[in-house]
């Protein structure tokens, strides 16, 4: 009897210890948001059946669909909510899964999908920067599904700006739906010190200079930088080649047409070194909205920054667009936009492509893209979007789309694979301090030369 | 009959854990490391084996380089200022002053924030700008110190790529670590002086011993054990430091706070160089044995002899 006793007593915490450590192991390769697909009930055989089999024609009924995403800040989660409330008014027979994990630009976010693609359990869809994030990444690795057939029967063709497709697009072939866009050139200006001294938003760089000579001559500190996160000062030269070789050179940086050896970018290296010298002193010690709150409260006259910098000077310090604050694209860039743009793919084996597939044509949509931006602040990916939902900002930004060449952002994973921008990054990290052009140009060369093929 | 199975008992009771340490210590371990001899630098996972490529092309990297520097500084400036101070708090609270036991909570308690806490309010404390640099100001020194900001590097002896010697911003970054885990270092050593009999000091103080004579004499070498433990303990923390770094500083310009751990996570995980970020961490990993065998080798010979 007293053997049995003990013999039952270890089996069960035999039972308990492999229990825990299952469940551990579960809520590793799961996501914390969602309990993970395969935990939750089953969908009828019927409707998994067709799922897998996404027969392109047969409309998803029933199921789940687990949507991935990095947005849980402020006005980016209750875009993504309006956006889930949309679907679920069309679908109601389908259970949405918001499966969105919190962290900066999506940093713990990419670490957890990764993990998930490589262990055989990807979400339905998820979100990726349009660019070499999806391209050199995603579709390189032969992770997600080509979208082609979704945009014909959508007419998404020429809906969304050409440039933007191509974009997404590998061999022809589109792999993601764009849901927004934000433009990453553009100077963020106070409108108060302008104006008081008289002096116009600079268009080009030499106006640029002069109106920080005059600005530094009044004691005003002329640029705004907070490079704590050196993604910042990327974003400011990423914005200076752009102006020095223009959108068609810039985007042959991208495709090894031009060498980093090129004249032109050592010159923009040297208008970067320039311009660093009207930095704030404390740049280092500041983030990027630390930075535009200097601009905000007039302790520094310009911020070069994405358009996100609109949102935390309208939603989170209440100032009022073309009254406290103006805009201008980044020197020399007037006919470019640089675009950041969030969109949405399927990864392969996903176990709801269909349903995936209805989520990708309510974000496509022009009724999805209204709900969703002006939340978020950014503008719409469609070019037949309903401007009037928009602030001023979003409405001229809006048209500059429409008309101006596209070029992908270095600093955020669209121009170029992640491993050449966390070299970039780690250059112009050097370059800020020591100003030495030669070694940031030797730098940036081998970051290309490693990375893009 | 009975007594087999007794025996078996407690060999079964701690074979799950056993198989759960064999798999997720382990055998991790050797993953990261097989993984580290591959070039497994994209999404897509390689098994292509490249030698010590990784490892070659890390040890000729500026900013590990400057890492390894980093670490140093950090390690040797941490454990030494916080063995000081919690021997200096210990002998303090032992001194039986009034209102021992609430001295003591104050001082332990940081202990109870994560690291990522302390970096926060720290990296407050020491913004040059706005933290006690505002006080400093007021008081008419026009020149603050640039806490974690400052770029300098003293004495700044070019070795390799980088310049060797002390970043003056990692002394921000150790005082917040300081102020973390002082605490922690007093409670040890107030067991440690607690634990010495009283008799000893008698038997000094007879012989003519002046208190400082029996400080340096009798009891700072009973506390040797615990410094031993301390040492271990918190060089293990500064070699892996992560959290306090990247909620503090990140890499810092010029990389003049950057350590392992924070170029290991964005290495991996923002630049999807697995193989690279693997190689990082294997170092790491040899940097902590490197301290710790040593350890558990004379510990080891103690048990026996």
């Amino acid at each position: 009897m007293e053997l049995k006793r003990k013999w039952g007593l270890m089996i069960s915490a035999v039972a308990i210890v492999s229990l825990m450590l299952s469940a551990c192991g579960g809520s590793k390769s799961g996501s914390d948001a969602s309990p993970s697909p395969s935990d939750s009930p089953k969908p009828s055989a019927s409707a998994s059946a067709s799922a897998s089999e996404s027969a392109p024609a047969s409309q998803a009924s029933g199921g789940q669909v687990e949507i991935f995403s990095w947005w849980t800040g402020a006005g980016e989660e209750a875009g993504l909510k309006g956006l889930i409330s949309l679907f679920s008014s069309k679908h109601q027979d389908i259970e949405v899964i918001n499966a969105a994990v919190a962290g900066g630009a999506g940093t713990n976010a990419k670490a957890v999908l990764a993990s998930r693609m490589q262990g055989g359990d990807p979400p339905d869809a998820f979100q990726v920067h349009g660019g070499a994030e999806l391209n050199t990444g995603w579709v390189a690795a032969d992770k997600v599904i080509a979208l082609d057939d979704l945009y014909a029967s959508e007419g998404w063709a020429d809906k969304f700006p050409k440039d933007l497709i191509d974009l997404v697009s590998k061999d022809g072939k589109p792999y993601s739906v764009p849901v927004n866009i934000h433009r990453g050139n553009v100077v963020f200006y106070n409108k108060k010190i302008f104006d008081d001294n008289g002096l116009k938003a600079p268009t080009t760089f030499d106006e640029f200079f002069k109106v920080a000579d005059a600005l530094k001559a009044k004691g005003i500190t002329p640029l705004a930088l907070g490079d704590k996160e050196p993604w910042t000062a990327t974003m400011v030269l990423e914005n200076v080649l752009l102006g020095v070789l223009g959108a068609d050179d810039y985007k042959k940086l991208w495709t090894n047409e031009l060498s980093f050896d090129d004249a032109k970018v050592k010159q923009s290296l040297e208008t970067f070194k320039k311009m660093l010298t009207y930095i704030n002193d404390d740049h280092a010690a500041r983030n990027w909205q630390d930075a535009a709150q200097l601009v905000a409260k007039g302790d520094a006259a310009m911020n070069i920054m994405g358009d996100w910098a609109k949102g935390y000077f309208t939603t989170d310090l209440k100032l009022e667009a073309n009254k406290d604050f103006g805009w201008v694209p980044t020197p020399n860039t007037a006919g470019s936009f640089m675009v950041i743009t969030d969109t949405f793919a399927i990864p392969k084996g996903a176990k709801n492509e269909a349903n995936a597939k209805e989520w990708l044509k309510v974000l496509g949509s022009v009724e999805g893209q209204d709900v969703f931006n002006p939340l978020k602040g950014s503008i719409p990916a469609r070019i037949d979007a309903d401007k009037s939902k928009y602030d001023v900002y979003g409405q001229s930004t809006i048209e500059d789309f429409k008309t101006a060449k596209l070029a992908p952002s270095m600093a955020h994973g669209s121009a170029a694979p992640e491993g050449f921008t966390t070299q970039a990054n780690q250059a112009v990290n050097i370059f800020v301090t020591n100003g030495d052009v030669d070694q940031a140009l030797k730098a940036l060369k081998a970051a290309q030369a490693s990375s893009i093929q | 009959m009975m007594h087999r199975s007794e025996k078996a008992i407690p060999v079964l009771m701690i074979l799950p854990s056993l198989a759960a340490i064999a798999i997720f210590v382990y055998g991790f371990i050797s993953w990261t490391g097989y993984v580290s001899f591959t070039d497994w630098n994209t999404l897509v996972r390689s098994s292509h084996f490249v030698g010590f490529a990784n490892y070659r092309f890390l040890f000729q990297d500026f900013r590990f380089q400057s890492d390894l520097r980093n670490t140093l500084a950090f390690t040797v400036l941490f454990i030494g200022l916080t063995m000081l101070c919690g021997l200096f708090l210990a002998k303090m609270v032992d001194s039986k002053i009034k209102g021992e036991a609430f001295f003591r909570n104050v001082f332990i308690f940081p202990m109870a924030l994560s690291f990522i806490v302390t970096g926060v309010v720290w990296q407050w404390v020491l913004n040059p700008t706005t933290g006690v640099n505002l006080a400093l100001k007021s008081l008419g020194i026009s020149h603050p110190p640039k806490w974690y900001t400052s770029i300098s590097i003293v004495p700044k002896l070019h070795l390799g790529a980088i310049d060797f010697g002390l970043p003056v911003a990692v002394i921000a970054v150790v005082l917040a670590a300081v102020w973390q885990m002082s605490g922690f270092a007093m409670a040890m050593y107030l067991a440690g002086l607690r634990s010495i009999p009283d008799d000893l000091r008698e038997a000094a103080r007879i012989d003519g011993a002046a208190e400082k004579q029996i400080f340096r004499k009798v009891i700072l070498p009973q506390l040797k054990p615990i410094s031993m433990s301390l040492i271990i303990i918190l060089a293990h923390i500064s070699l892996k430091i992560f959290d306090l770094i990247y909620a503090m500083t990140g890499p810092g310009a010029m990389f003049v706070t950057d350590v392992p751990g924070v170029y290991m996570f964005e290495t991996t995980f923002r630049g999807n160089h697995y193989a690279q970020g693997s190689g990082i961490a294997m170092i790491m990993l040899l940097l902590v044995s490197l301290l710790i065998v040593p350890y558990l080798i004379s510990s080891f010979r103690k048990e026996r002899g």
